[in-house]
């Protein structure tokens, strides 16, 4: 097994994982226990309207994903909380008009857009020594901000009328939380393609719910567990020859549904 | 005789008005949500308001805290806009709204009411711990402090929603439906909680509950749309049938007990 880290590829594929990993098992738990599951959703498909843009450009797509994909993440803020537009309604449009803008700008870029599904399904073993780089910078945003307003966006995610009642600016964190979850989703494109984020975003935070009541342990079990997942599934993929992150996306549905048949059997239990 | 009148019209000069809302109306898709409510609240006052489900209430509270703007009127929070006055207002809202499994503790709960003391992103100072401290204290929780608030018994995740708008020390507290979740046989206590209180901030109770305006309250007033207040703390049949809409039978128990005038 470890012959294979002889490759730069497989090395590669091995950090970027870690890398997701942190940047899924931090901001994952927000998005879980602030129920925000579906705005991160719409946020990720949006953001194919980068990917699109990019091709468009003749850049690397990632520099179009960026700007794209916190836009739409401000967007989904500006009209979920400005505007009387249901919240679920807006989802669903900004949803398919993200994705709908990413296909027109794709077809109007000369020529063929070669790793196009990569973005869309995921492909780890693709990973450049800049996806890295950029990968790394985008964490380190992450840890800084949750770090520094850690009591903030505990007492936003727990009760953000409390919050606003007492001074906390809630409204610009709820958009500074949008923004961090907009760079997860550039951080964990790569790895399982934007169709798939939503697994990572929510099944590794879900499963360390189950097991604590601290937020901080929350924080740091689900980006173990999201390391194991995402290393597992990455293994597996090589071994059995499967779409990499399709797999690490399977592994982590087998590890929830375990972890949750392991908890309501000790319920029936009792 | 005419001393003591003239003692009390003094003091109540002197006691300070804390809440004032004059005409304030609220229409939401051409529904009169509120209609033309004038109220006055001043320091000390244990003020119930009752009234049905679906009568405003919990809206009339989010208007005094400047989470609703009202369509017309004005609100004044000690002389301010509800904006700014409201980090004088301790808020203890419905209870049953949060998720039971959310990771967070007793002690982090009641730290979060200190959170508009400082700027954004700087640490608990040890001035905030003490409040806290001192709030969980007051309520008799400070024991279960480590314990995650969603394995509390709904009376004691009360007294921790107390804490936390205690810890900025308020001139106002504004409490909703706040005896939903407790037994009846611990009301008592929880009222004398309040009893307390009302000496340092003027209270403000909502309630669907007839039941459970007691003694401790000073004032009643009935909102259904409208309010019919008087300043004092007798309730009219006239009142009730107009905020329930229905004629309403009034009971009274002994006179320890007695809210409502002889009828």
């Amino acid at each position: 097994m470890f012959e294979l880290l002889q490759y730069e590829f497989i090395r590669n594929a091995i950090l970027a994982v870690l890398l997701a990993s942190i940047a899924c098992g931090i901001i994952g738990v927000y998005v879980v226990v602030k129920r925000i599951v579906f705005i991160s959703g719409g946020i990720a498909h949006a953001s194919f309207g980068g990917v699109g843009l990019g091709y468009f450009l003749g850049v690397n797509p990632i520099w179009g994903i960026i700007p794209f994909s916190i836009l739409s993440a401000l967007v989904m803020g500006l009209v979920s909380k400005r505007s009387r537009i249901p919240e679920d309604t807006a989802i669903g449009i900004l949803w398919a008009l993200g994705v709908s803008l990413g296909i027109v700008f794709i077809g109007l870029s000369p020529g063929y857009a070669p790793d196009l599904f990569s973005y869309l399904f995921g492909n780890i073993l693709t990973v450049t020594s800049v996806d890295l780089i950029i990968m790394l910078i985008l964490d380190l945003v992450i840890i800084m901000v949750v770090f520094l307003f850690y009591k903030e966006f505990l007492a936003l995610s727990f009760d953000d009328e409390f919050a606003t009642v007492v001074g906390v600016p809630t409204v610009k964190l709820y958009f500074l939380l949008l923004c961090l979850i907009a760079l997860t989703i550039v951080v964990l494109m790569k790895v399982v393609g934007i169709i798939m984020i939503i697994a990572l975003l929510t099944i590794p935070a879900a499963i360390s719910k189950q097991y604590t009541s601290n937020l901080k342990k929350m924080i740091f079990i689900s980006i173990l567990l999201s390391a194991i997942f995402g290393l597992g599934g990455l293994w597996l993929s090589y071994q059995l020859n499967l779409a990499s992150g399709a797999t690490i996306v399977i592994v982590s549905g087998i590890g929830f549904i375990l972890s949750w048949f392991g908890k309501q059997g000790r319920i029936l239990q009792v | 005789m005419n001393q003591e009148n003239k003692n009390n019209k003094n003091q109540e000069k002197i006691t300070q008005e804390v809440i004032n809302l004059q005409n304030v109306w609220l229409v939401y898709n051409n529904i009169n949500v509120l209609e033309d409510i004038n109220l006055a609240i001043y320091q000390h006052e244990f003020l119930g308001i009752i009234g049905p489900n679906g009568g405003g209430k919990t809206t009339l509270l989010k208007v005094i805290l400047g989470l609703i703007q009202p369509t017309k009127g004005e609100v004044n929070i000690l002389g301010m806009n509800p904006k700014e006055g409201r980090k004088y207002i301790g808020y203890v809202p419905q209870y049953c709204l949060f998720d039971r499994e959310f990771p967070i503790s007793v002690w982090e709960v009641v730290l979060t009411g200190r959170l508009g003391q400082r700027k954004c992103g700087k640490a608990y100072s040890k001035e905030d711990k003490q409040k806290a401290e001192q709030a969980l204290d007051m309520v008799g929780m400070i024991e279960s402090k480590g314990k995650q608030i969603g394995k509390l018994s709904g009376g004691q995740q009360q007294r921790v929603f107390i804490a936390r708008a205690l810890v900025t020390e308020p001139k106002i507290l504004l409490l909703d439906e706040p005896l939903a979740s407790i037994d009846t046989p611990l009301q008592a206590e929880f009222y004398e909680l309040l009893e307390r209180l009302k000496e340092k901030m003027a209270i403000v109770l909502v309630t669907h509950d007839l039941s459970a305006v007691s003694i401790y309250v000073n004032k009643i007033a009935c909102l259904n749309r409208r309010l019919f207040y008087h300043q004092s703390k007798e309730i009219r049949v006239e009142d009730l049938e107009a905020t329930y809409h229905c004629p309403v039978d009034l009971i009274a128990h002994g006179i320890p007990h007695r809210v409502l005038r002889k009828h």
